[in-house]
Formats: structure tokens, C-alpha cells, sequence
């Protein structure tokens, strides 16, 4: 009888697989925005499976929340001609599909050949207090640079989308 | 019994599919999403080596949050790009955003 | 040695003049008072310490065996290479330093006087500096390495100083000739202590000269020795590279005086001097140094002979004496040979300013335009005739002992050839200088020109350089006890003794030399002309300088010219064709190779991830996954 965590990993497995396969071959934009969302929170389930509930968290408001809203808007900014059309495949289409395939095909077979004694320990009693430990310790100046790394995008994304000012009235 | 081995295949998989994405679609929206496709691919190894190899550590969730925070900026400045050149030549075709060449 | 005072402070003497160039033309230049104080102060205080250094050094007893040596490394790759940067004083160079500021003093005081009116004033005394600083830097270097150094910083400033006046074509053109013509004889000089580095191993003279008695190998030290000896001849102006030192009066006169007695020709004697160890233990090159220095004498003496131009009998002159110095470094004297480089530093640098007077006060060169002229020159008329004494050899004049020990060396040493020469030299020098000095000062004035004596700036230098070249003789004289000759020496000190035949016979031919030119120009006579026309073509070989430029246009045009239109088409054709050929075979590849540019972001990374499953696919093979 299987138990409930394989249930719920298969359950999102199919979600994420699912919905990432539908993301890439859809070919209207917006739905293909859409499914990319239910990625998201696939994936955040599998977080939670893995006892990164944190992480989880995280992954549901920049990835789910932002990110994908974030993509939404784009597409409506720069909708034109019929959105029915609006994601068709590139000329590369096929030769990117024979690619990914060998590639999953040789990560299949070496992650065939080799099993990983994992053992399932209880995680630590409180995660939150050591992510904080680490990201204000040892990743301190990672941390920084970070927030730096993210501030310079703020103020470059508002830049670049203004773009040059006019010159002319 | 979920073992590592089903969680770096799921990811491998996710990966590919990201991959595909990526190389073999015309918008260029629809590339981002491959890359961030791909970019949660790498989450889920990371996130899983963690759990399976390193139970009371936390190191392969900071670097997934790190990821996470790239990946953020990325998207804006990503995104930033494609409206700017949208609004230059009305279009957002990747085959079409072909003059930097000879 | 512990209570030095002044030899510590060695390194301020070329230190102070090399600052006051970049001081005069960066900060001064619009100031021509400042900059000119700026100059003599500097040398002004060079002297001073040479002064201090020369006193120290024989009052602490420093011989030539136990000189004071401060030295560090400047590069070094062990094993390989090590460069030193130092200081060698020993009574040579304490000398060579006291020669060297004084002259160099007195020239900058003269020629506040004689450049007032020149736009470059202030130029003129920053490239003095640096000649001087240059010159002081080469006599205070402790090894090969440094003094080619310096050597090169004069030649460079001779080109400087030499082509002054450049708007005029001459002058531009004699210190391009000076250069070249130094140029050539340098690469031989550098060829010759690279030689002797590759076989020693060390730059450093002492450590040299405490190797090269033990080394064996005659072939390549004479080699080496040869080469070294091409310095000399450049910047020493010998046979057969003297022609750039007569073309070299085109430069303003304190230049010449400057050149002619104490920074640049005084260098190759010097450097002969610094590594006489080198000359003295190959007898065949000695041989040779003596023999170049011999025949650039004779050489030299004639041509001065049938010379008009003021400046240029001295400078044949100078050349002729310079024959001298290296002829004694030949036979076996350096002491000889230094002790006449300092007496004539003296008198040469009184001919020179005071036929600088001359031509201040004239604007002329020719001395058959000139005469009569000492009713208007009194001072300039008899410091020139002390100078022209003690040149010619009369006792008691400096250059007569001086001279006199080179003669007497010559002689003792079994070179009657060179000794007989030499007096014969010493005939010729005492017959042109006087027939100079009878058609300049003496007579009656021709083509009208009237001079007026220098102002006291010009006339103060010649005094006491007047004073000098009576005295300074006396330093080194047989009747000296413990003088010149047990201060500055190779091997062993030893005291000269009187030679009474020698000393005789030359004061002999020096008068005789002066009789016949008072018999030829002293008085109106219309000999000189008959004799011009009797001998016009020894007169015309005289004249043209035995025709050696000539020669070398001929050589330039000739064969120089040939070889270079061969190579400029073997480069043209050959080398240019190969590296174009290279250039067309890459563009052409370009040409084709672009269109793999196809500007299309997705096809780059889709070769990449393709690359990256091939790479992981190879891989997998090595690791034999794949079987």
C-alpha cells in the first residue's frame, strides 16, 4: 500500500510535468502564462514534501505571485494580432526537442545506475532559525550583494522600460 | 518509497521541458518562462539533495532562496527588455531580433 | 673609514645638476636669470663636494686598490643577471670629478655672457646640467652597466647641445652626424661589455678586474676588448670616427668647450682608463689602442695645419691631443694618459672660451678675416697665448709635463716609433696654434673688423682657467714628490723620473714649431701663399681633411644605399609578401566564416546545449557508462 507521501508526490509530479508541458506547448500565450503558474505551485508542493516549508512559501509569493503576474502583464503590453497565434514554435523547434531528449534521456540513465542511500532523519527543529543563521553568518555578504543585485534590477528594469527620453516635444 | 533518484529524475525532466521551451519557441515571454521552467528544475535538486544527503542543514534551501532572488531579477530586467524592444519594432519574435551579426 | 664626511655624499654631485634640468625647464624656463643661477648653483655645489671627496680621499689614503664602493642592486634574476647601481670613488674618479665640475662651472659662469642674447637661455643652461650631470654619472658608475648608461645620456646631450642653433641646417645636421657616428661606435662598446659579461658574469669593474688576470681564453677577451676599445674611438673622436667632432663647432662655443675638455671626449679616455685591466693584460690590443691613438695624432696635427675656421684648428687640435691620451693608455701609462686628459681639460677649455670671446666680440670665424686683434682684447690675447702654451709644450706650462710623461712613457716603454711621432706632433701643435695666434692677434687688421673685449662674466672664467693651465702642471711633474703619478695609477704607484732628453728635445721642436710660425705668418710675407700654390695638392689633402667625408658619402651612397635598396625590396617583396599573404588568408577565411553569425540568439545556445550533451555524452563514454 503506498503511502501518502508517494501519493501526494505522484499527484504533483503529474501537476508539474503536466502543466510545464503545457506551458511549452500551448500556443496561446496566456495560457501558456497560466500553466506556468500551476508549475509554480506544483513545485511548491514539492517543497512541502520535502519539509521546506519556508521555501514553499517563498516559492508561492515571488514565484506564483510576482513572477507570474509579472509575465501576465508583459504579455498584455505587448499583445498584438491574434493571441490565438501568439506563441508558435521557432524554426529551432525540432532539433531543441531531439536535444532535451538525449539530455533527459542520459540524466534518466545515470540517475537509473546510481541509487542514493538517502536517509530520512527529521529535519531540524526549527528550519527558520537556522536559514536566518546562515544568511546572516556564513552568506552574509552574499546576502548583501543580493540585495544590492536586487536593487540595481529595480532601478534598471525602470530604466530600460522607460527607455530614451524623447527629445522632441 | 520516494527516494532521491525520483525527485533529480522529476527535475531532470522539468529541466528538459524548460530546455525545450527555451531553444524552441518564437515569443520571446514564452523564453523566459523556459529558462524559469529551468531555474525551478534546479530548485527541486537542490532542495531534494538537501533533504535526502543533509537533513540538518539548510544549505541547499539558501541557495535555492539565492535562486529564487536571481531569478526575480532576471524576470524584471528580462521582462524590461522585451517591452523596451517591443516598443521599438512593435514585435516580439526572437527570430526577428537577429542584428547583432555581421 | 668611519668619519667620512663628503665621500657619502657622493651621489648629490651628478644628483644636483640632473635635478636642475627638469627644475629649469619646467619651473625656471621664463625666468633666463633664475635658470642660469639654478645651473651653477647646482654645479656650484658639485664642485664643492668634489672638492670635499678629492680632499677626503687622499687625506683618508683611498688608493686605486682600495677604492670606496657603494653599490645595491637594481635588477636581478638570479642566476642570470644581476645590474648593479653604484658608486666607485678611488683617486680616478675623485679626479675625473674635480675636472669634470670645475670646467663645467666655469663654462655655465662664461656663458651667461656669451648666450645673453640668445632666445634659448634658459634651455641652453638645462641641457648644460644635464651634460654635466650625464658626464659626473659616468665617472662616478661602479659598473659597465651604468656607465653605458650615462655614456648614451651624453651622447644624447651632445646631440642636444651640438644642433642648439637646429633652425640653422649645419648645426641641426652636425649633431645628427655626432649622433650617428656615436651611435655606431656605442653598439660596439655595448657588444664589448655584454662580451665580457657573458664570460664573467658581472658588470661590476672590480669584481672584472679581479677576474679578468685569471681568465685564459686570449681570443675572445681580445674580442671583447676590441670591442670595448670602439667606444673610445667614437666618443673620443679617434681614427677613423673622429669626423664628427670638427663638424661638432657648429654648436655654440661653450658647448665646444664643454665637450672639447671635460663632459664627452674626456669619456672614452676615461673609460679606457676604468678598464685598462681589461687593455693591460692583452698586449696585441694595447698595441693597437697605441697605435690608433698615435696615427689620430699625426693625423689630426696635419690637417689643423691648412684649417681657417677658429674653432675648427682646435678641434683638429683636440683630436690630435685625444690621439695623445689614448696612445699613453697604448704604451702602458694610464697615469700618463689621465694626468694630460686633466691638464688639457684646462687649456682646451681656455682656447675654446677665449676663441669664444673672439668670435662674440667678431661674429666671425676665419682668421684670415681677423688680426691685430690684441690692441682690442688684451685679456682675451693673453689668456689665449698661456692656453696655446701650454698646449704646444713650453715649459713651465701644464701641458708640457703632461705631455712630457707621455713622450717619456713612449720612449722607456720601447715604442720609439710612437715616441718619435710624438715629437713630431708636438712640432706640428706649436707651429698651428702659433700661426693661429699670429693671424688673429697680430698683424695688421684684415676685412676692417674691430673687436671690443667680453664683459668680466667671460673674461673672470678665462683668468682662472688661464691660471690653471700654468699650474695644475705642477701636480704631476718628475720633480713632484709623491705626486700625480702615485695618486692615479694601474698596478703599482711609482714616481717618474726626469727624463732631461725628452723634456729637452720636445721644448725644442715647440719652439721650433713657434719659430716657423712666426717666420711663416709672424711678419708680412707672401711665403705661405707661394708655398700654397707650390704644394697645392698637399695643400688640397690638408685642406679636405684628407678627403675622410668624403670617403664616407662615398661609402654611404655607394654601398650603404645598395644594401639598403636590396633589403627594402627583400622587405617589400618577401617579408611584406609572406605577412600579407598571412593577412589575405585570414581575412578571406573571415570573409566566409562570418555568415556563422547568424545574429540569432537561439541557434547560439542550441549549438551550446548540443555541445554540452556531446561533451556529457563523451564523458559518459570515458567513464563507461555507456557501453
Amino acid at each position: 500500500m503506498p503511502d501518502s507521501q508517494a501519493v501526494f508526490f505522484w499527484l504533483l509530479a503529474a501537476l508539474v510535468i503536466g502543466s510545464a508541458l503545457a506551458v511549452v506547448l500551448l500556443k496561446n500565450i496566456v495560457h501558456s502564462a497560466l500553466y506556468l503558474f500551476l508549475t509554480f505551485v506544483g513545485v511548491a508542493g514539492l517543497y512541502i514534501l520535502l519539509h521546506a516549508e519556508f521555501l514553499a512559501a517563498v516559492q508561492l509569493l515571488i514565484y506564483a505571485g510576482a513572477i507570474a503576474v509579472l509575465i501576465v502583464f508583459a504579455v498584455m503590453l505587448v499583445r498584438r494580432g491574434d493571441i490565438r497565434l501568439s506563441n508558435l514554435y521557432s524554426i529551432h523547434f525540432l532539433p531543441a526537442l531531439v536535444v532535451s531528449l538525449v539530455l533527459f534521456a542520459l540524466v534518466a540513465v545515470a540517475v537509473g545506475r546510481q541509487l542514493w542511500l538517502g536517509y530520512l532523519a527529521p529535519p531540524p527543529e526549527e528550519p527558520l532559525v537556522s536559514l536566518a543563521r546562515n544568511f546572516l553568518g556564513e552568506y552574509v555578504i552574499a546576502f548583501e550583494v543580493a540585495a544590492i543585485l536586487l536593487l540595481s534590477a529595480i532601478v534598471g528594469a525602470v530604466l530600460i522600460v522607460r527607455g530614451r527620453r524623447r527629445s522632441a516635444p | 518509497m520516494i527516494t532521491l533518484n525520483h525527485y533529480v529524475a522529476l527535475s531532470a525532466l522539468l529541466f528538459c521541458i524548460g530546455l525545450l521551451g527555451a531553444l524552441g519557441k518564437r515569443n520571446a515571454i514564452a523564453i523566459l518562462m523556459g529558462i524559469e521552467l529551468m531555474l525551478n528544475a534546479v530548485n527541486i535538486n537542490l532542495v531534494a539533495f538537501n533533504r535526502f544527503l543533509q537533513p540538518s542543514q539548510v544549505v541547499g534551501q539558501v541557495f535555492a532562496l539565492f535562486i529564487i532572488l536571481v531569478a526575480a531579477a532576471e524576470v524584471a530586467v528580462g521582462l524590461a527588455l522585451v517591452i523596451n524592444i517591443y516598443r521599438r519594432r512593435l514585435d516580439t519574435n526572437i527570430e526577428d531580433l537577429n542584428w547583432l551579426k555581421w | 673609514m668611519a668619519n667620512l664626511y663628503w665621500i657619502p655624499k657622493a651621489w648629490l654631485i651628478p644628483l644636483l645638476p640632473a635635478l636642475a634640468f627638469p627644475f629649469i625647464a619646467f619651473i625656471t624656463r621664463k625666468a633666463r636669470g633664475l635658470s642660469a643661477l639654478t645651473a651653477i648653483l647646482a654645479i656650484g655645489v658639485s664642485l664643492v663636494i668634489s672638492l670635499g671627496v678629492l680632499w677626503e680621499v687622499i687625506a683618508h689614503g683611498i688608493t686605486m686598490d682600495n677604492p670606496v664602493e657603494y653599490s645595491t642592486v637594481w635588477l636581478q634574476i638570479p642566476q642570470l643577471l644581476k645590474i648593479e647601481a653604484g658608486l666607485l670613488i678611488d683617486p680616478l674618479s675623485a679626479v675625473m670629478l674635480l675636472v669634470v665640475t670645475l670646467v663645467a662651472f666655469l663654462v655655465e659662469i662664461y656663458s651667461i655672457g656669451y648666450m645673453e642674447d640668445d632666445p634659448g637661455f634658459s634651455v641652453f643652461f638645462a641641457y648644460l646640467s644635464l651634460f654635466g650631470a650625464s658626464m659626473l654619472g659616468l665617472v662616478l658608475a661602479n659598473n659597465y652597466f651604468m656607465i653605458y648608461f650615462f655614456w648614451e645620456l651624453v651622447g644624447l646631450c651632445s646631440y642636444l647641445l651640438i644642433g642648439f642653433w637646429y633652425h640653422r641646417a649645419e648645426a641641426a645636421r652636425a649633431g645628427f652626424k655626432a649622433f650617428v657616428v656615436n651611435r655606431l661606435a656605442d653598439f660596439g662598446f655595448l657588444l664589448g661589455f655584454f662580451f665580457l659579461f657573458i664570460i664573467f658574469h658581472t658588470f661590476n669593474f672590480r669584481e672584472l678586474a679581479a677576474a679578468i688576470p685569471a681568465y685564459h681564453n686570449v681570443g675572445l677577451l681580445t674580442v671583447a676588448a676590441l670591442l670595448v676599445f670602439t667606444g673610445p674611438i667614437g666618443k673620443s673622436a679617434q681614427f677613423p670616427l673622429h669626423v664628427w667632432l670638427p663638424d661638432a663647432m657648429e654648436g655654440p662655443t661653450p658647448v665646444s668647450a664643454l665637450i672639447h675638455a671635460a663632459t664627452m671626449v674626456a669619456a672614452g679616455v676615461y673609460l679606457l682608463a676604468r678598464a685598462y685591466v681589461l687593455f693591460a693584460s692583452l698586449p696585441n690590443v694595447m698595441l693597437v689602442v697605441a697605435y690608433v691613438g698615435g696615427f689620430t695624432a699625426i693625423f689630426a696635427a696635419t690637417i689643423a695645419i691648412a684649417q681657417r675656421d677658429i674653432k675648427r684648428i682646435l678641434a683638429y687640435s683636440t683630436i690630435s691631443q685625444l690621439g695623445y691620451m689614448v696612445m699613453a693608455m697604448g704604451v702602458g701609462s694610464m697615469t700618463a694618459g689621465i694626468f694630460h686628459l686633466t691638464t688639457h681639460a684646462f687649456f682646451k677649455a681656455l682656447l675654446f672660451l677665449a676663441a669664444g670671446s673672439v668670435i662674440h666680440a667678431l661674429h666671425e670665424q676665419d682668421i684670415f678675416r681677423m688680426g691685430g686683434l690684441y690692441k682690442d682684447m688684451k685679456v682675451t690675447t693673453v689668456t689665449f697665448i698661456i692656453g696655446a702654451l701650454a698646449l704646444a709644450g713650453i715649459p713651465p706650462f701644464a701641458g708640457f709635463w703632461s705631455k712630457d710623461e707621455i713622450l717619456a712613457a713612449a720612449y722607456h716603454n720601447g715604442f720609439l716609433g710612437l715616441y718619435i711621432l710624438g715629437t713630431l706632433v708636438a712640432f706640428l701643435t706649436a707651429f698651428y696654434m702659433f700661426r693661429l695666434i699670429f693671424i688673429t692677434f697680430f698683424g695688421e687688421r684684415r676685412a676692417g673688423l674691430h673687436g671690443h673685449e667680453s664683459p668680466p662674466v667671460m673674461t673672470i672664467p678665462l683668468g682662472i682657467l688661464a691660471l690653471l693651465s700654468i699650474f695644475a702642471g705642477f701636480v704631476g711633474t718628475p720633480f713632484t714628490a709623491r705626486g700625480f703619478s702615485t695618486f692615479v695609477y694601474y698596478a703599482a704607484p711609482h714616481e717618474v723620473e726626469p727624463d732631461y732628453m725628452v723634456m729637452a728635445l720636445s721644448t725644442l721642436v715647440a719652439l721650433a714649431g713657434i719659430a716657423l710660425a712666426w717666420w711663416l705668418y709672424g711678419r708680412p710675407s707672401d711665403l705661405p701663399e707661394r708655398l700654397k700654390e707650390s704644394y697645392r695638392w698637399a695643400y688640397n689633402l690638408l685642406w679636405n681633411k684628407f678627403y675622410i667625408d668624403e670617403f664616407y658619402l662615398w661609402i654611404y651612397r655607394r654601398i650603404f644605399w645598395g644594401l639598403a635598396e636590396a633589403f627594402h625590396w627583400h622587405d617589400r617583396h618577401v617579408v611584406d609578401g609572406l605577412w600579407d599573404g598571412v593577412g589575405d588568408v585570414t581575412r578571406a577565411s573571415g570573409q566566409k566564416l562570418r555568415y556563422l553569425q547568424t545574429g540569432n540568439l537561439q541557434t547560439y545556445a542550441l549549438v551550446f546545449f548540443t555541445a554540452v550533451v556531446v561533451i556529457a555524452l563523451w564523458m559518459a563514454g570515458m567513464g563507461g557508462m555507456i557501453r
